[in-house]
């Protein structure tokens, strides 16, 4: 038990409630500070426990701490509990590491921004939200984590508001995550019918021994596990932006650039990566689950780098770069390969964070344009972060030595070598890595595209532009140096098995020994196909910044203008993202809104205006309008009524009341006779029964209820007579019997 | 029962003042009725009263008398007071409770 873990979170949140609640009286300084110290705290105390607790972190189900039990009902029980292992503590260190680096970028990068409280106390929620879910040891705590940096994203995106554009992005993305998050509760409820419990290491231990109700078929012929990993997943391509879900992404580039650095880039849209890494075993007992998520995150790799060709705006390629390497984490996740996949995530956090700040950089140089058809020469202009620049690029690309080489190399090893899927299934493996090694192809060319664009030829700005270039202050290019350094370094931690020999060491890389307990073993990948898809990398690599620098090298060069010539249609597509807003827009949101317009005009503006609130308004004026025929204002009217209301009391109280049911009960030969008054209200009566019909009463008094006993069987009218004293009234009563 | 005839007397006044009350014009006229009402209503408690021997009717019917004294008073300063305004007291011509 550490007890220190749950300061991990609650740093940044208090920092947040802080900033929140006293930011504005407090200086640029102070706030800055008090942020950045938050999230280096919560750095501190993430390594102080990962590097510290490391045997245990890694082998004995990490470190795990009870906060407090959060609520019980029924069989349900969830504690907000926390667990730190390989894979959430790997997680902690990125979060905490990148975000407080991206803290420090901030303070440069927001100096001239008045609303600075507002925007560190979002930064320290984001960082808080995301460390709860990452660091969450049941599914209802990550799902409170998830919620809350879709809160935080929202936010940030939405920074600067009072652009309508801003606002609207911040909307798209918060709604498009909602959809996914109801697949994530859907697969949460899931787990629970299956398994009883929503403690994510009972529910990995469910999946392990194999339990029963998790693998019983639910619908289609397909498990528990299948649905529930399905629907996990559509959580995740909502939160990690893949395909159909991915369209919030770009537009989420509204916010301020080190919140696209931080969420959008290094952290917060890999949680669907950790998510499904997280619930490996679940997976892995649902190989067809795992085929979708690798086909999804190799298509949306393929087609987001498609898109990136053609887009002009400095963000939006990076954006749609992180759709696409978000993709190749999937297909690694997707082929059972989560070391791999995870790895991914860990470089990318660097060279895309680094990427991101280096944008921000650029356009802070560029007098806030991110548009790259107006840039270029900037190489000479801006020394450190085009050096950054360079640095991640090469990554990004996939070159030898840098991180993304080791990473990117992992997954494509993971999907030719995996065997996961079984017969039905076997060539998804192949199917993906083929796609993937096209999508690294164009990783290649359109973030080389990106950099000949900025920082090669001469600049395309105008004079006035120009003048203001100038390099970052230091505060900008600190984190943006130690990004370079982790971007370039990062991947040692992932070398493949057949490098490790050339140095003498035999067994799986470091990252994927760490995160074995976690997520399951590595794949055994012989190792010359280790070589084959090494060879093959660095080959995507090079001939990707090759064509780049055939299209693009200084500048624009003929075979760009001329493919453009060539193929208008196809640019002009790409550049339009393939028209998916407009087709969603058509399929989806269109529709949504004329049925809301239609359940407006029919269920608000008829049934509830008119009909509910309109039609109690018309009884009731209506009924005023009745009534006020009566008060006509007459005293001696109202009297009269008055005195006919007092007559009819008067009735009611003093009617001659008489019964009007008669009981029968024969025995033999003897009859009982009783009267029943239903309105049960006495009177001063006198009964007279005459039972043999003579016409002379044979039994009279004051009781209303007689017997008799006849001679023999036969037919008999039994005829009783009821006086009121009181009001001289009399009836007569007639039952027909029969002796037998 | 002895007093059989003062009650249909009681009666009597009573419908009569009724009568009088709902269908007279004259405010001066409705108050006279009101109090032959009243006095119905005390000679039906003196009779039942002495009927039945028990001196709770009489001292009800003393409280009669004083309420139709402060009633006739209250009731004639009203008309006074709406003879002032409105120069007349016939009670069709005054309708301030319409609607």
């Amino acid at each position: 038990m550490f007890s220190r873990l749950h300061l991990i979170p609650l740093l940044p949140l208090l920092g947040a409630a802080f900033l929140i609640l006293f930011g504005r009286r407090l200086s640029r300084q102070v706030v800055q500070t008090i942020a950045t110290l938050a999230v280096f705290a919560a750095f501190v105390i993430s390594a102080d426990a990962f590097f510290f607790g490391l045997p245990e972190v890694v082998h004995h189900g990490g470190l795990a701490q009870l906060v407090y039990s959060w609520f019980s009902a029924g069989n349900v029980v969830v504690d907000l509990s926390l667990r730190m292992d390989a894979l959430s503590g790997l997680l902690c260190l990125i979060i905490t590491f990148i975000g407080a680096l991206i803290h420090v970028y901030s303070a440069g990068y927001m100096a001239h921004d008045h609303d600075y409280p507002r925007f560190f106390a979002y930064l320290n929620l984001f960082c808080g939200a995301m460390l709860i879910l990452v660091l969450g040891d049941s599914l209802p705590v990550v799902f409170i984590g998830w919620e809350g940096v879709g809160l935080a994203s929202y936010l940030l995106i939405g920074f600067w508001y009072k652009e309508n554009a801003n606002a609207s992005a911040g909307k798209k993305a918060f709604i498009t995550n909602r959809i996914g998050d109801f697949g994530f509760l859907i697969g949460m409820f899931l787990l629970f019918r299956a398994t009883g419990t929503l403690d994510i290491p009972a529910i990995l231990d469910a999946a392990k021994t194999g339990n029963a109700a998790l693998l019983a078929p639910l619908w289609w012929g397909q498990s528990v596990a299948f649905w529930a990993a399905l629907f996990l997943f559509v959580g995740a391509c909502g939160k990690s932006a893949q395909i159909p879900l991915y369209v919030w992404l770009p537009d989420a580039m509204a916010g301020p650039t080190p919140v696209s650095a931080l969420i959008h880039a290094a952290t917060m849209v890999t949680a669907g990566v950790y998510l499904v890494a997280r619930m490996s075993a679940v997976y892995m007992v649902a190989p067809a689950a795992l085929a979708i998520v690798a086909i999804v995150g190799a298509l949306t790799a393929l087609f987001a780098a498609i898109i990136g060709f053609a887009q002009n705006d400095f963000k939006k390629v990076l954006a749609y770069s992180t759709v696409s390497q978000l993709g190749f984490m999937f297909v690694g996740v997707g082929t059972a390969n989560f070391a791999g996949g995870v790895f991914h995530l860990f470089t990318h956090a660097f060279f895309k964070a680094g990427l991101f700040l280096c944008a921000g950089s650029v356009m802070h140089a560029m007098g806030g344009s991110g548009d790259i058809t107006a840039m270029g020469g900037l190489g000479k202009r801006l020394p450190w972060t085009t050096r950054v620049f360079q640095i991640c690029w090469l990554a990004i690309c996939g070159v030898p030595i840098f991180s993304g080489f080791f990473s990117k190399d992992s997954i494509l090893d993971g999907a030719f070598a995996t065997e996961v899927y079984g017969h039905g299934l076997a060539w998804v493996g192949p199917f993906v890595g083929a796609i993937l090694a096209v999508a690294a192809l164009g990783t290649a060319f359109y973030m080389s595209r990106l950099y000949f664009l900025v920082f090669s030829g001469p600049c395309r700005a105008d004079e006035h532009v120009q003048d203001h270039i100038h390099e970052s202050p230091v505060s900008m290019v600190f984190p943006l140096v130690v990004l370079a350094v982790g971007a370039l370094l990062a991947g040692l931690v992932g070398v493949p098995p057949a490098l490790r020999e050339l140095f003498g060491k035999h067994g799986e890389s470091t990252i994927a020994a760490w995160l074995e307990p976690a997520v399951g073993a590595p794949l055994e990948v012989a190792h010359r196909t280790e070589w084959l898809a090494m060879g093959l990398s660095t080959a995507i690599a090079f001939s990707g910044i090759g064509l780049a620098y055939l299209f693009f090298g200084g500048g624009y060069r003929a075979p760009a203008h001329a493919f453009v010539q060539r193929f208008p249609g196809l640019t002009a597509l790409a550049r339009d993202k393939f028209r998916v807003d407009e087709l969603y827009g058509f399929l989806i949101i269109r529709p949504l809104q004329t049925l809301c317009r239609v359940v407006f005009l029919v269920v608000d503006r008829i049934l509830i205006d008119k009909i509910l609130i309109g039609g109690w308004a018309f009884a009731a004026d209506l009924g005023g309008r009745v009534f006020r025929f009566f008060q006509a204002g007459d005293i001696q009217r109202y009297l009269a009524v008055f005195v006919i209301g007092l007559a009819v009391l008067v009735w009611v109280a003093a009617r001659p009341a008489v019964p009007d049911d008669v009981r029968v009960t024969v025995e033999g030969n003897s009859v009982k006779v009783t009267l029943v008054d239903s309105e049960a209200i006495t009177g001063n009566l006198t009964y007279a029964f005459d039972f043999d019909g003579d016409g002379t009463p044979d039994r009279t008094g004051q009781s209303p209820s007689a017997t008799w006993t006849y001679a023999g069987p036969a037919r008999y009218t039994i005829n009783i007579l009821i006086r009121d004293a009181r009001w001289h009234t009399q009836r007569t009563l007639t039952r027909d019997i029969e002796i037998r | 029962m002895p007093g059989y005839h003062y009650i249909l007397v009681s009666l009597a006044l009573f419908f009569i003042g009724t009568a009088g009350v709902l269908l007279r014009r004259n405010a001066i006229f409705v108050l006279m009725s009101l109090e032959l009402q009243l006095g119905a209503g005390s000679l039906a408690l003196l009779t039942f009263a002495r009927g039945l021997g028990d001196q709770r009717g009489h001292v009800v019917a003393f409280f009669l008398m004083a309420l139709a004294a402060a009633e006739a008073a209250v009731g004639l300063a009203v008309m006074v007071a709406v003879y002032r305004t409105r120069k007349q007291i016939d009670l069709d011509g005054i309708h301030e409770l319409r609607n």
